[in-house]
C-alpha cells in the first residue's frame, strides 16, 4: 500500500522567529551610500512604506526544510501513474530541464540587441516551423502561455478576420459541442461571441445533422476538439469542415488532444483554420503544479496577418524581430511567449524526430485501448457510446452501474485509487458521461505500470460490492483524509490568505 | 497487447480516420530523434550565440528585471513532486502545491496591503487586461482610465483583452515636468461610464506616482475601482497600494525568484479587497484554507470554482485555468528567504545603486538623466537630445564596448525626443555603472 508523507507542515507563517534572515542581499556599495545619501531621503514622505512587512521570519535552513516537505506532499507524473484524461502527463525528459537552465536562456533579456540573441531566435523560428509542420497550418505563433491563451487567441483571430470582412456585427456565434472543455465555451465568450451549444450525437461524435441546422449567417465558427474527449475521432470531420466553411465560419482545433496524431494525420489538412497546442501535454514540458505551459497557435495563411506582433524572421542570414504587421490584433501579453518552456519542446522534437513522434502518437493509442478492453470488463463499469470503435489517447469509462449498485461513486473510485499510490483520472468530465473517469496513459508508461492499475482498479470495484466503506471513506493514505471543500468556498468560513485566516480566529 | 485488443498492427486503431487524411510522407522534420549527447551539444552550441548578462553588464529593465536568484529557489522547484505534477485537482493527495501556493497568496497580500490574491496570472500585461474586465463586471461601466505613460506591450495587451467586452480603453494625460498624472484630465474623463482608474508605482519610466490620495479619492468618489500596478521589489521601502486605496492590485512577480528567460514565464500578480462583490469576480483559481471533513487537520483545496471555465463554461469570469503556479512557487520560496528586513534591504540596494547611476549620467553634457523631476526607484529615462545622437546610436556604440544600453523609446513616445529606459538592480556593481558612464560620457563627446 502506498504512503504519502504527512508532515502536518505548519502554514509558513507560524514559523521562525523574529530577526532571522535566509538570505543577504548585496547592500550598495560604502562610495555609492556616500554620494546618494539614505533610501529614506529618496522617496517622498507620503510615498514610504512605515510598516513592517508581514512575512516570515526564518533561516534557510528552515525555508529549504519547509518547501522540501510540502514536496513529499505532492504527486508527480515522476512519482508514478498520472492517467489524467484530456491532460497527457508525460514523462517529461530531464535533458530538456538542464537545458532550459542554462545561463544562455535564463539569464537573457527581452529587449537585448537582435544580435546577442541569435541562438534564441533561431530555435523559436524553427520550432514555429516545425509545430507548422506537424499541425498542417500554414504559419504558427509562439506567444501565448497556456492552452486556453491560444485559444483566446484564436477566437480573437476570428473576431479580427470578420471584421477585416466586414461581418463583425452579423457573425455572432461560434458553436460548441456540449462534450467540448469548459475553456472552449469561455474562450468564444471571451472574445465576445455567443456560444452556442450542441448536443453530441448517439455514438458520441459531432451530430451533423444536427450542425447543419445550427449553422447560419450568424455562425463565426465552430471549436471543435479531435480525436474528441471520449478520444473518438470526429468520422464526419470532411462533412463538418464543409457545413462550417460553406455557412462562412471558421473552424478552430482544440489542441488538447494532439498527442495520438502526432506524423499520423493533421488538423490542417481536416481543413481547421486555426490550431492550438498545448505545449506542456503534447510536447512533454512539465506541468509545473499548475503552469507555466505554452499555448502556440497555428493558422491558415490569410489568417496569418492577424497574428500577434512581434514574428520571428529570417533573412537567409539574421533573424530579427518584425513589429511591422498592420493587420496584428496587437499583444497577448509581454515579450514573445514562454521561450523556456519552448526550449524544452525544441529539445523534445530533436530528441523524438518524426519518427519518434509517430511512435509516441501510436504508442499513446495502443495504451489507452488496452487500458479501455481491461477495465470494461470490471464490474460496474461500462464503456459508454460506440463500443465496437477503437479510442484513440483516452477512454472515458462509466462508473454510473456501479454507484447504482454499490453507492461508489467515479469520486470514490478516484480517491481510492489514491491510497493505492496512482494518480486519478480525470473524473465528472465530458460532463455528457455519468460518472465520467476519462483515463489517459500516454505512450510513456511501462505495461507492467498499466496492469498494476488495472489490477487496482479490478480491486476497488471488489471492495465496492463487498466493503464499500473502505471506499467510500478515501483516501486514508495521502498527507491529509477528504477535504471540505465547501466550508473552503462559503463566504462565512472562506479563508483565502493568511491575513484573512487571523482575522476571523 | 496486441493480441489482447484483437490486432495484429497499431494502424488498426486508425481505421476510424478517414484515408484521405492519413499522412502517406514523411513530415519535414529531423527524421530520426537524436541521442542525449547530441541533443545537448546542439542545443548548447546554438544558445552559446547568444550573450547574456553574465558575460557583458545590461541596463535593461521594462516589465522584465535582472535580479539574483537564490540557489534555494532554484532547488526547491527543480523537486520534482512539484515540477511534474498536474493541477491540484485532488487535493488529498497535492497538498504541497496547495499549501505553497496559499502561503504564495498570503505574501503577496503582506506585500501589497491587500486580502485576497489569485495564485498567478499569466504576466502583468494580461493581468491588466484581466482587471479592467474584472473592473467593468463589478462595476457594470465600459470606461477604463489608463496612464498615458504605460508600457506599449501593456497598452496594447489590455486593448486586446477589452475590446472584444466592449470595453473602452482612455488615456489619462501626464505632467510635462514630472511625469505625474494630469489630475485635470483625470477628472475631465472620468464619467458615470468609468469603471476603474488605473495607476503604475513606480510607473513604466521607473518614477515614483505621489498623488496617491488625491487619485484614490477621486476615483472612488466617482464610485469608480482604482487598479494599482507594482513592481514587487519596490514594496520593501514604497508605500503598498493597499494603504491608498486601491481595489484591485496587479503586477509583475518575475523579479521574486524569477530569471528572465527571454522573457517568458513570467508571472502575473492579482490581488483585491475583502469584498464579495470583487472576489465573486475575480479571474484566475484561487487557494483557500480549510479542514478535512472529520475536522481533524488543517488542509488547502481550490476554492471559489463556480467562478471558472470548468463549472461556469461561457459564464466564467475567465478562461484562463494553467497559470504560472510553478513560478509562484518560486517566489514564495524568495520571499520566504528575504523576510521584511530582507525585502527593505532589497529595495535600499536598487534606489540607491538606480539613483547613483541617474547622478553620474546627468553629469555627462549634454545628456539629461532622468527627464522628469520625480523620485525614481529602479529605472529611469535618459535623453540625448541635446548630444544630437539617436538612442540607436548610442546602443550600437554602447555593444562595442560590451555594454548593452536602456530601452529605446524613441518610437512607442515620440514626444520624448531620444530617450532611453535603464534600469539598475542589485546586481549592477559600482563598477559597472562606472563603466556604463564612462563609455556614455566618450560616445557623447566624440570619443
Amino acid at each position: 500500500m502506498y504512503r504519502q508523507a504527512s508532515w502536518n507542515e505548519p502554514v509558513i507563517f507560524s514559523l521562525g522567529k523574529a530577526g532571522r534572515r535566509g538570505h543577504s542581499v548585496p547592500n550598495a556599495e560604502p562610495q555609492i551610500k556616500e554620494t546618494v545619501g539614505t533610501a529614506d531621503a529618496l522617496l517622498p514622505k507620503q510615498m514610504r512604506r512605515t510598516d513592517k512587512i508581514g512575512l516570515p521570519e526564518l533561516s534557510e535552513v528552515e525555508v529549504n526544510r519547509h518547501f522540501l516537505r510540502l514536496s513529499e506532499m505532492n504527486y508527480g507524473v515522476d512519482s508514478g501513474f498520472y492517467p489524467l484524461g484530456s491532460c497527457t502527463m508525460k514523462y517529461n525528459p530531464k535533458i530538456n530541464e538542464a537545458l532550459a537552465s542554462l545561463p544562455s536562456l535564463s539569464m537573457a533579456h527581452p529587449y537585448q540587441d537582435e544580435s546577442t540573441v541569435q541562438g534564441i531566435l533561431e530555435f523559436l523560428f524553427r520550432l514555429e516551423r516545425w509545430l507548422s509542420e506537424i499541425t498542417g497550418t500554414y504559419e504558427v505563433c509562439l506567444q501565448p502561455a497556456a492552452g486556453a491563451h491560444g485559444e483566446l487567441l484564436g477566437t480573437l483571430l476570428m473576431h479580427a478576420c470578420l471584421k477585416s470582412n466586414g461581418e463583425c456585427e452579423k457573425r455572432t456565434e461560434v458553436i460548441v459541442p456540449d462534450s467540448a472543455h469548459g475553456t472552449n465555451p469561455a474562450s468564444a465568450a471571451m472574445a465576445g461571441f455567443n456560444v452556442i451549444v450542441l448536443p453530441s450525437g448517439s455514438d458520441g461524435c459531432m451530430d451533423v445533422e444536427a450542425l447543419k441546422s445550427a449553422v447560419s449567417e450568424r455562425t463565426a465558427g465552430l471549436m471543435l476538439t479531435n480525436p474528441n474527449t471520449l478520444g473518438l475521432f470526429e468520422k464526419d470531420i470532411d462533412e463538418i469542415a464543409k457545413i462550417v466553411h460553406e455557412a462562412g465560419g471558421l473552424l478552430y482545433y482544440d489542441g488538447a488532444n494532439l498527442n495520438p496524431l502526432l506524423g499520423k494525420a493533421r488538423p490542417g489538412d481536416m481543413g481547421f483554420d486555426i490550431v492550438h497546442i498545448n505545449i506542456h501535454k503534447t510536447f512533454s514540458t512539465p506541468h509545473g503544479g499548475g503552469g507555466p505551459g505554452a499555448g502556440p497557435v497555428g493558422v491558415t495563411k490569410d489568417l496569418a496577418k492577424f497574428l500577434p506582433v512581434p514574428r520571428v524572421v529570417f533573412d537567409g542570414k539574421k533573424y530579427t524581430l518584425d513589429y511591422e504587421r498592420p493587420h496584428s490584433i496587437g499583444k497577448m501579453k509581454g515579450f514573445y511567449g514562454n521561450t523556456a518552456v519552448l526550449l524544452r519542446a525544441y529539445a523534445y522534437i530533436l530528441s523524438m524526430g518524426y519518427e519518434g513522434l509517430k511512435e509516441a502518437a501510436e504508442i499513446s493509442v495502443l495504451n489507452a485501448n488496452y487500458l479501455m478492453n481491461k477495465l470494461r470488463q470490471i464490474k460496474g463499469l461500462t464503456l459508454p457510446y460506440d463500443t465496437e470503435k477503437p479510442r484513440k489517447h483516452e477512454c472515458v469509462l462509466s462508473a454510473k452501474r456501479l454507484k447504482d449498485e454499490t453507492g461508489v461513486s467515479a469520486l470514490n473510485i478516484a480517491k481510492r485509487l489514491l491510497d493505492y499510490g496512482f494518480h486519478a483520472p480525470t473524473i465528472y468530465f465530458p460532463l455528457i458521461v455519468d460518472e465520467a473517469l476519462m483515463i489517459e496513459p500516454t505512450e510513456t508508461f511501462e505495461k507492467e505500470e498499466m496492469d498494476r492499475f488495472i489490477e487496482t482498479m479490478r480491486k476497488i470495484g471488489e471492495e465496492a460490492y463487498t466493503n464499500p466503506d473502505v471506499v467510500l471513506k478515501a483516501p486514508s493514505n495521502t498527507a491529509v483524509s477528504r477535504l471540505d471543500e465547501v466550508k473552503a468556498s462559503h463566504p462565512k468560513t472562506m479563508t483565502l490568505s493568511w491575513r484573512m485566516h487571523l482575522a476571523k480566529q | 497487447m496486441m493480441h489482447e485488443i484483437g490486432i495484429s498492427q497499431v494502424d488498426e486503431l486508425y481505421r476510424d480516420i478517414p484515408e484521405k487524411y492519413l499522412l502517406k510522407k514523411k513530415l519535414d522534420l529531423p527524421e530520426k530523434g537524436l541521442s542525449e549527447f547530441e541533443v545537448k551539444k546542439h542545443v548548447e552550441r546554438l544558445l552559446s550565440l547568444n550573450t547574456t548578462n553574465s558575460h557583458m553588464p545590461m541596463f535593461l529593465g521594462a516589465g522584465c528585471w535582472p535580479h539574483h536568484v537564490p540557489a534555494v529557489v532554484e532547488d526547491i522547484v527543480r523537486r520534482s513532486e512539484f515540477l511534474t505534477a498536474y493541477t491540484p485537482y485532488q487535493p488529498e493527495i497535492s497538498q504541497g502545491m496547495l499549501q505553497a501556493l496559499f502561503e504564495y497568496q498570503s505574501m503577496i497580500c503582506e506585500l501589497t496591503s491587500m486580502t485576497v490574491a489569485n495564485c498567478s496570472m499569466y504576466d502583468w500585461a494580461s493581468a491588466l487586461g484581466e482587471a479592467a474586465r474584472m473592473a467593468a463586471r463589478v462595476k457594470g461601466r465600459n470606461e477604463i482610465l489608463v496612464p498615458k505613460i504605460i508600457h506599449p506591450e501593456r497598452a496594447s495587451t489590455v486593448k486586446v483583452y477589452t475590446d472584444p467586452a466592449g470595453i473602452t480603453v482612455r488615456q489619462v494625460n501626464y505632467e510635462t515636468e514630472t511625469g505625474q498624472l494630469d489630475l485635470k484630465d483625470l477628472k475631465s474623463k472620468m464619467s458615470d461610464r468609468t469603471a476603474a482608474v488605473y495607476i503604475e508605482n513606480p510607473s513604466y519610466l521607473g518614477f515614483v506616482e505621489t498623488q496617491v490620495e488625491e487619485i484614490s479619492k477621486v476615483t472612488h468618489a466617482n464610485n469608480a475601482l482604482l487598479i494599482a500596478g507594482v513592481d514587487p521589489t519596490s514594496l520593501g521601502i514604497l508605500r503598498p497600494p493597499g494603504e491608498y486605496g486601491a481595489d484591485i492590485v496587479i503586477g509583475e512577480a518575475q523579479p521574486l525568484g524569477n530569471a528572465m528567460n527571454y522573457g517568458g514565464p513570467l508571472l502575473g500578480i492579482m490581488a483585491c479587497r475583502d469584498d464579495m462583490t470583487l472576489i465573486r469576480q475575480m479571474p484566475g483559481r484561487i487557494i483557500g484554507l480549510t479542514t478535512t471533513l472529520d475536522k481533524a487537520e488543517q488542509g488547502f483545496c481550490m476554492t471559489m470554482q463556480t467562478r471558472e471555465q470548468h463549472i461556469r463554461r461561457e459564464r466564467a469570469t475567465s478562461n484562463i485555468c494553467t497559470n504560472e503556479a510553478l513560478c509562484a512557487v518560486a517566489s514564495t520560496v524568495y520571499m520566504a528567504l528575504l523576510g521584511p528586513e530582507g525585502f527593505r534591504e532589497l529595495g535600499e540596494t536598487v534606489i540607491l545603486k538606480a539613483n547613483y547611476a541617474m547622478r553620474l549620467l546627468s553629469k555627462i553634457t549634454k545628456v539629461k538623466a532622468p527627464i522628469f523631476k520625480a523620485a525614481h526607484f529602479k529605472e529611469f529615462t535618459v535623453n540625448f537630445d541635446q548630444a544630437g545622437l539617436t538612442v540607436r546610436d548610442v546602443n550600437e556604440k554602447l555593444m562595442e564596448r560590451g555594454i548593452q544600453g536602456g530601452k529605446d523609446l524613441s518610437r512607442e513616445f515620440p514626444e520624448l525626443g531620444q530617450t532611453a529606459l535603464y534600469c539598475v538592480t542589485e546586481v549592477h556593481s559600482q563598477e559597472e555603472i562606472q563603466k556604463l558612464a564612462a563609455a556614455l560620457g566618450a560616445i557623447v563627446g566624440g570619443r
